[in-house]
């Protein structure tokens, strides 16, 4: 009786196997998409994805002229999954970091944004080492923000999330004392929402390299070198022909490209 | 009301629905004959039956699916180089229906198990004394009596599963969980996109409950229930 | 595989298994103190007495504990009200909030296991008990309890594990335990079969320890039910 359903299984993973083709002129790309992170990728209401980043995929793919699909996966497993094959980029604002060139590559940025404090309006905290000594800092797991936090503040207590959303959920429960994130991803995604009444950004823009990266690039295997090169010509080409300036303002005020 | 969401909630719930039913499916299957090998007089069906229900009790869910869903992608990809085949997708559906079914499968081992030894040791005893052989006893003698016993397990074991397809939202499998995690993360209210859910998974495990009460009844014909 | 990068981060799993232990403690005590007469009430025939708490393992059962811990961590604390009022410290907590949710889900989930196991005392045992001019309670303390207690040690042992694995979810509410520890390094270093496979193992350390607890504890006392051929 243990056979058959082993059997049947077994079956079942060769009949759903789809033998999809490593065509190395690719024509068909899957895209790896976090879904949480406004304003850059999230679920609308009609179950759709939607943010800069799937736009900026979707124009891409277009200027390549390939068929993309877009594959949703949560943050803390999405290098892993690229390795494993479940898709060929991720376009989830993914910094470019030493720390994450040793395991892919990246095509050149596609945006730049530095990070800051987030805390209470008007609030006296210093936004140092000594003057945050004890507080309690929130970030989203395995980003450039939580390890630059982990390696500075050591003095207060680092409390790490999987989405972002949590993050802003506890920092206006006042279950964090500052959160420190993307300008970008919480001004759109918290501080521009009712809920973010009463919050306000503090201290400097970090943007130190070693950190923070070169801006946010696209990641594929480190095989995949035709890919890249793809991905890189495309970029290139909708800064050129104005389809970069057109999502930009869609989203943001001012150009987030950077320097 | 739920900011449009209703209809992403439901579909996911359609989604949970499904991984359920086929894992229960192949749980069952497993369950059965792991109660049987663990009580069977052989030393090695009870061994592997044993060395079955530790280690898949032991490691948490959310583990073991991704290693099926990661590492057993990597297996298969090795395997696939070395074998010059295409790459082969583990579908995210069928890994999930996979994993939670072979999980389940254990701790319907241990369920069976125990509702076998609430059949008074007579009844078998009796059989065999009466010439059936041990396939017989299990078919028509402790089989049918056993069930009535093992329902409140095995009730635990469906609702504790139908909550436990939360977990294929981690391989990427939009089911009602991660719809509503969505939502409540968009609008910033947790507690009303989880409280819909909760009431979803209410009415999932009222159908369950209404299910298993006229299966108990069903099967306790005969039966004499004595008043506290 | 990279087994130094395991062999580094032990330390940081053992302190992780200790926080896992001491949550599964914790709500296993409460939840199983708290379903004992739970489960009593709800096995009297008085419908006043079962209706309330069939409807409480009806609720706690029917939803994911992740919900659960959800509601009561996040859902709270949206509410105004909420953080204004005298429980806030205690809310204000991720390690409250995670024991008080693993324990009212533990103890939903055994009092139905004890409710069924009283259900099956053979009822010539209980009628015998009142013919010898047991009182309700005296029947129910020297001959359901003790034969029903015993026949839940199968479904029972299921249900600790099943709360073992349940803390996993306290990574989800920033506790450090040992799915926390294998996220946070699977985050730092980028190898999530061998951060998993670590935490897996504990995992397994812990129940064969668990499991070999009842097998004895069966041993003991299911002996009277094994049949004897």
């Amino acid at each position: 009786m243990q056979r058959r359903p082993l059997a049947l299984a077994l079956a079942l993973i060769l009949a759903a196997g789809t033998a999809a083709a490593q065509a190395p002129d690719w024509k068909k790309i899957r895209i790896g998409v976090e879904g949480a992170y406004p304003p850059f990728s999230e679920v609308g209401t009609d179950g759709k994805l939607k943010g800069f980043d799937i736009d900026i995929a979707m124009a891409l793919c277009a200027e390549m002229q390939a068929e993309c699909s877009l594959v949703q996966q949560e943050w803390d497993g999405i290098i892993p999954a690229l390795q494993s094959r479940k898709f060929d980029a991720i376009v989830a604002s993914m910094a470019i970091t030493e720390e994450r060139l040793k395991v892919v590559s990246f095509t050149n940025k596609y945006y730049n944004t530095p990070s800051r404090l987030v805390g209470k309006a008007g609030t006296t905290l210093a936004p140092t080492p000594e003057g945050l000594k004890g507080k309690r800092i929130g970030v989203q797991r395995s980003t450039i923000q939580d390890r630059f936090v982990t390696a500075t503040f050591t003095g207060s207590e680092i409390v790490r999330y999987a989405k972002a959303d949590e993050v802003y959920l506890d920092l206006a429960a006042g279950r964090v004392d500052v959160v420190f994130s993307d300008t970008l991803a919480v001004d759109g995604g918290f501080l521009k929402k009712p809920q973010g009444k009463g919050f306000a950004f503090f201290g400097p823009a970090f943007d130190d390299p070693k950190f923070f990266g070169t801006g946010s690039g696209i990641a594929v295997r480190k095989a995949d070198t035709a890919l890249q090169q793809k991905f890189n010509a495309a970029i290139a080409a909708i800064r050129a022909n104005g389809t970069y300036k057109k999502l930009n303002d869609k989203y943001f005020d001012f150009d987030v490209y950077g320097k | 009301m739920l900011h449009g969401y209703a209809l992403s909630l439901l579909e996911g719930a359609a989604l949970t629905l499904s991984v359920a039913f086929l894992s229960l499916g192949i749980a069952l299957a497993l369950g059965l004959a792991g109660a049987v090998a663990k009580l069977s007089r052989s030393r090695i069906a009870q061994g592997v039956a044993l060395a079955y229900t530790t280690v898949i009790r032991a490691v948490p869910d959310l583990v073991l699916m991704l290693l099926v869903f990661y590492g057993g992608q990597m297996a298969i990809n090795s395997l696939g180089e070395r074998l010059g085949w295409a790459y082969i997708d583990i579908d995210p559906w069928i890994a999930g229906v996979l994993t939670i079914g072979f999980i389940f499968g254990a701790y319907f081992t241990e369920v069976l198990r125990g509702a076998f030894l609430a059949v008074p040791a007579g009844q078998k005893e009796a059989a065999i004394a009466c010439g059936f052989t041990p396939g017989q006893v299990l078919w028509r003698i402790v089989g049918p009596q056993m069930l009535r016993h093992a329902l409140p397990g095995l009730s635990n074991n469906w609702l504790v599963m139908i909550k436990a397809t939360a977990i294929v939202s981690v391989i990427g499998l939009s089911d009602l969980m991660n719809r509503a995690a969505q939502a409540a993360g968009s609008t910033r209210e947790p507690f009303l996109f989880y409280g819909a859910a909760a009431l979803l998974y209410l009415a999932f495990t009222t159908l369950s409950e209404l299910g298993f009460a006229w299966l108990s009844n069903r099967l306790a014909i005969g039966t004499k229930k004595a008043s506290l | 595989m990279n087994v130094q990068v395991m062999w580094d981060s032990l330390p940081q799993y053992a302190a992780g298994a200790v926080t896992t232990l001491q949550l599964l403690v914790l709500a296993l005590a409460i939840g199983l103190a708290a379903a004992l007469p739970l489960a009593v009430l709800r096995s009297l025939p008085s419908a006043w007495a079962w209706r309330p708490v069939w409807g409480f393992t009806y609720v706690i059962r029917g939803t994911p504990l992740l919900v659960q811990l959800f509601l009561l961590y996040y859902g709270l604390a949206q509410f105004e009200v909420v953080r204004a009022s005298a429980l806030w410290p205690l809310l204000k907590s991720a390690w409250f909030c995670a024991v008080a949710a693993f324990a009212i889900n533990t103890c939903a989930y055994t009092t139905e296991i004890l409710h069924g196991a009283i259900k099956a005392v053979p009822a010539g045992e209980v009628e015998a008990a009142r013919a010898l001019g047991m009182g309700r309670w005296q029947a129910l303390r020297r001959i359901v309890l003790p034969s029903a207690l015993r026949r839940c040690l199968p479904a029972y042992s299921n249900e600790v594990v099943l709360m073992l694995h349940g803390t996993a979810l306290a990574s989800v509410v920033t506790l450090h335990d040992l799915t926390g520890v294998a996220r946070e390094v699977n985050s730092v270093h980028y190898l999530p079969f061998e951060a998993f496979i670590t935490a897996a193992l504990c995992y397994l350390l812990i129940t064969v320890v668990l499991v070999g607890a009842f097998q004895l504890a069966e041993r003991r006392w299911l002996r009277p039910f094994l049949p004897r051929a």
